[in-house]
């Protein structure tokens, strides 16, 4: 093998073992660090994992939202017009956080079927339920056509009385 | 040679990148409808809102360009329609409507209520010729041509506008 | 009457200048293949019209904002005639139809420079770069016109007042922050022009990198200025305190940045030795590639994003169909001619060149890592695997470590020589320099909090590495000279455009490591008369009020912050407003900035019993970040003004690439 050859072999091996590196640790890290998503529904039938960072998302039930006088938590529950969850969380809403408007919250799932949020987002949207949360009740065997005019009815009528 | 070869993979590789985003193009759900455009209709058979002896299947929608608007007596929007459906009916567009998740006598007391500018009703009250059709939500409207392809698809309420700007050009369109 | 034309002159000057582009397009390119001097003599003067033109449109739109004519839909959706006149003109690119034209104007406005700059040019070269330059306009200005037309009319209902502009994007950072990082996406798309230009004339050569540099330098300087404003409005403006958020449309922002940085060290390599042509020319493409793969995943709504544009199906297409064709072809224009085989100039592994190779790679593996986290979501959703979404912790998992690795040999690259070196000799320029950054990276968080932090040494140590050795490297090149000061002088601007650019890196790795191991924040519920303590700092607020601005309501709180060691006071006023013409509500931080520490407060929500639960937060060295951005800028700068890159006359240069040892003064990046 000529110097130069060698070199040039050199070259790519070390190329090879930097990018198979590089491929490991990523799909290591992948594995780690995703979050799924669960709507209500499929909470409700057992399919999310418990105490592992996963994403649920719905509806901000009409009148579930609860704070605490003395501390920054707040309860609520979000729904999906199927199923429910309880969501527990300790800081500041989103300013665009409403009941009837759709939310994803991101955190664990406990023991007893409560979800402890570290994060809650929410998106306005017209369509008022999230596009998430329609496949998963259509997954679920749901129309979710249904479901949907009713989030929509509420989120109007909500909308309506905090504009009054 | 085999260097060329082995350059070509790149551009070829792209390519695939490509179709793969364009295959996530049409399966954003925002977008669903896109997926049956230009395709034909479904095929399905199933008997009429009025008459529960009469079957139908995709043939009817075959010969004239025709207008299916899916409607529910529980959906608030489709009594809003009406109007505008009628006034399309009166233009001598072909409509069919496709009750859908519904019972007979809810369907039949809504047509007598606000009208009824439908040829015939295919009955449709498990939503399975809707779930077909990819419906995500009553009223939506799709626009099918003489070959029984969908070559328009309206999602929700059809305001006094879009029957203008929209529903009347793309029947012009396709006939 | 003129004035109620204003949209319908700018759609006609659109059309004009889309003739002008095909015209570009096709004449140069023609002429270029055809060797007649007449056909590509069509390019300039093309290039200069459409320029006039689409800045023609451009002004058009602007009045159109600024007279409040709602019957154009892009005005009634974006605008209202309660907004102040400054953010009527940045309204425009507030919204997609008005920044593709944004995009469009800055493209021609490039292609007008490229073809203005080149004058001293091989007549065919310059052809060729103005015919791609005009391929790519005229992909833009028909998306433009076929799908994301301005000037669409609301006729004859035409709305009484406009919809407004969303409150987000009503702020300072917003007006400046788009125009950067556009200009620095559509710059690069002079380098790819080059780079197509050089493979089709088959004229990659050591002229071609020289003349390639200044562009991809400047166009680096602008998109790095870019994010770094992004990523200040961020901080801002969302009311969080976080200052990247790995959101795919900061990622698609920073993917071209990686691949362009590796871009603007690999032709230096190229220019000085002669060697990695081919990848040179690829790393063009890729980079001008992911400057159009992250406009479509932004505009396509393929990926979800808090930044997403409103969705429709036939501009993602669109796009989609502009980016296959285009890297397509370009990547099939590299197949089929780039070099046989490069002529092969040998180096050592203990070189400028190897070190700069492995920079390459490594930001490679950087962009591979971040596209993939992008797309990840997408693939998994489409093998019906589930929904998921790829958090921060993914990034910050690969991309704190190969930072790391990269820094390590940023430190050791200025000090390499070309082709090779003794081990020695580095050994004696490092050793000093390396032990010193080691000590004091492992001593200054003691300092500075008596504790010891893993993350924030670890930070410190690598900004130090990058920066002692080249302390060091500057004495050395001053040694020899009658005074310092001389000996400073004598240095090239682009060597120091290198010591700013690294400098920039290390000043934001220690505003990374600080601020993410020091920062301390706090929700809290407060009302007037509470006091909360945070990091030295007493907040208490003494006040609640409103007050209304010119389009929007507003909760303002008072707090008086006192520094519990100076005693010295003041006040900040946090504000959550409601604007009216959207309802939407938007968060008001309340900022103290300093270069070694930042106070922000934000309100929260209103509790409705009078008290607000608000976010204070402590955010040390957080300005160091973007101050290193704007240094980095700034050396890429200074790089181009360089007196190598003012001789415009051609020195035929095409057998330059011989290679030499350059002499310390001249050893640049």
């Amino acid at each position: 093998m000529t110097p130069k050859r060698r070199q040039k072999l050199l070259i790519i091996l070390g190329g090879l073992v930097l990018a198979g590196l590089a491929i490991g640790l990523t799909l290591y890290a992948l594995r780690a660090n995703i979050n799924l998503f669960f709507s209500p529904v499929q909470i409700a039938q057992g399919d999310a994992p418990i105490e592992r960072s996963i994403r649920a998302g719905g509806l901000v039930k009409e009148g579930s939202v609860f704070r605490d006088p003395q501390s920054l938590d707040v309860e609520f529950r979000i729904t999906d017009y199927v199923d429910e969850l309880g969501v527990s969380y300790n800081g500041i809403l989103p300013d665009l956080f409403r009941e009837g408007q759709g939310v994803v919250v991101v955190g664990k799932l406990q023991a007893d079927g409560r979800f402890v949020a570290d994060k809650v987002l929410a998106r306005h949207d017209e369509n008022y339920m999230p596009p998430e949360v329609a496949q998963a009740l259509e997954d679920a065997g749901y129309s979710p056509a249904d479901y949907q005019e009713k989030a929509a009815e509420v989120g109007k009528r909500l909308n309506k009385q905090a504009s009054e | 040679m085999s260097r060329r070869l082995l350059l070509l993979l790149l551009p070829v590789s792209f390519l695939l990148v490509a179709l793969f985003l364009y295959q996530r193009l049409q399966h954003d759900p925002a977008q669903r409808d896109s997926a049956l455009m230009a395709r034909e209709f479904p095929a399905f058979e199933a008997t009429t809102l009025r008459d529960e002896q009469q079957t139908v299947d995709q043939s009817l929608l075959k010969g004239e360009v025709t207008l299916v608007n899916v409607w529910g007596e529980w959906c608030p929007a489709c009594k809003q329609e009406m109007p505008q459906l009628l006034e399309l009916a009166d233009q001598g567009i072909r409509m069919v409507g496709v009750n859908y998740r519904d019972t007979r006598e809810k369907g039949m007391s809504f047509l007598n209520q606000y009208g009824d500018p439908f040829e015939m009703n295919i009955f449709d009250p498990e939503g399975s010729l809707g779930f077909d059709l990819g419906v995500y939500g009553a009223p939506e409207t799709f626009l099918v041509d003489a070959e029984g392809i969908i070559r328009y698809h309206h999602k929700g309420y059809i305001s006094p506008q879009d029957v203008s700007e929209r529903i009347l050009p793309e029947v012009a369109k396709w006939r | 009457m003129l004035v109620k034309m204003i949209p319908e002159l700018g759609h006609f000057a659109l059309i004009i200048a889309v003739l002008m582009a095909a015209v570009q397009a096709v004449m140069p390119l023609a002429g270029a293949t055809t060797r007649r001097p007449l056909w590509m003599a069509y390019g300039h003067p093309m290039a200069v019209g459409q320029f006039l033109f689409i800045a023609l449109a451009y002004v058009c739109l602007t009045t159109s904002y600024l007279l409040d004519d709602f019957s154009v839909t892009n005005v009634a959706n974006n605008s209202n005639s309660l907004l102040p006149w400054y953010y009527k003109m940045s309204a425009v690119w507030g919204n997609h139809e008005g920044s593709v034209l944004l995009w469009s104007f800055m493209l021609a406005g490039w292609g007008y420079a490229a073809s203005r700059f080149s004058c001293g040019l091989p007549r065919d070269m310059v052809a060729r770069v103005q015919g791609v330059m005009g391929l790519v306009s005229l992909g833009f200005l028909l998306f433009i016109l076929l799908t994301s037309n301005p000037f669409e009319r609301l006729l004859p209902n035409v709305p009484h007042d406009g919809a407004d502009l969303n409150p987000l994007l009503q702020d300072i950072g917003l007006i400046v922050h788009p125009p950067m990082l556009y200009m620095g996406y559509v710059g690069f798309s002079v380098v790819f022009a080059f780079a197509i230009a050089a493979l089709l004339g088959g004229r990659l050569d050591a002229a071609w990198t020289r003349w390639a540099r200044p562009w991809s330098n400047i166009a680096w300087a602008f998109l790095t200025v870019g994010i770094a404003l992004g990523s200040w409005w961020a901080y801002y403006e969302l009311g969080w305190g976080g200052w990247w958020f790995w959101d795919p449309v900061e990622n698609a922002s920073l993917l071209p940045w990686l691949t362009g940085t590796a871009l603007i060290h690999s032709l230096a390599v190229t220019e000085k030795r002669g060697s990695f042509k081919s990848w040179t020319v690829l790393l063009a493409i890729f980079t001008f590639s992911l400057s159009l793969l992250g406009t479509f995943l932004v505009r396509s709504g393929v990926l979800t994003s808090v930044h997403a544009f409103a969705n429709d199906p036939s501009r993602g297409l669109f796009i989609l169909v502009l980016l296959a064709v285009t890297v397509t072809l370009s990547l099939l224009v590299f197949a089929l001619r780039a070099p046989r085989v490069s002529h092969q100039v040998s180096f050592s592994w203990l070189s400028r060149d190897a070190l700069l190779l492995i920079n390459n790679i490594v930001l490679v593996i950087m962009t591979v890592t971040i596209l993939l986290g992008t797309l990840y979501p997408l693939i998994l959703d489409s093998l019906n695997l589930g929904k998921i979404s790829v958090g921060p912790p993914y990034f910050n998992a690969l991309f704190v470590p190969l930072t790391v690795v990269m820094c390590i040999f940023m430190g050791l690259g200025p000090m390499a020589r070309w082709k090779s070196m003794e081990a020695r000799e580095l050994k004696r320029k490092l050793w000093l320099a390396g032990a010193a950054a080691l000590v004091l990276g492992v001593l200054l968080p003691f300092i500075y909090t008596g504790e010891w932090n893993l993350w924030a040494s670890l930070g410190i140590v690598t900004a130090l590495w990058i920066v002692l050795p080249m302390g060091r490297d500057l004495i050395d090149k001053t040694r020899h000279a009658r005074s310092r000061l001389a000996g400073l002088r004598k240095l090239s601007l682009a060597y120091w455009g290198m010591v700013l650019g690294h400098m920039g890196i290390a000043v934001t790795i220690v505003g990374v490591a600080v601020v993410s191991n020091y920062a301390s924040e706090r929700t809290v519920r407060m009302a007037p008369g509470t006091t909360v303590e945070v990091a030295g700092y007493q907040f208490t607020m003494t006040e609640l009020t409103s007050r209304r601005g010119a389009n929007f309501l507003a909760d303002t709180a008072v707090l008086e912050v006192q520094n519990i060691d100076s005693a010295r006071g003041f006040l900040m006023r946090p504000e959550k407003r409601f604007y009216l013409a959207t309802g939407m509500p938007m968060t008001q931080v309340a900022l103290r900035p300093g270069l070694f520490r930042d106070l922000y407060v934000a309100m929260g929500e209103d509790l409705n019993d009078g008290s607000w639960a608000m976010r204070i937060q402590y955010k040390p060295f957080v300005r160091w970040l973007w101050l290193g951005g704007l240094l980095m800028a700034l050396g890429g700068v200074l790089a181009i003004v360089d007196k190598r890159y003012r001789r415009v006359k051609v020195t035929n240069k095409a057998s330059a690439a011989t290679p030499s040892q350059s002499e310390p003064q001249e050893a640049t990046l």
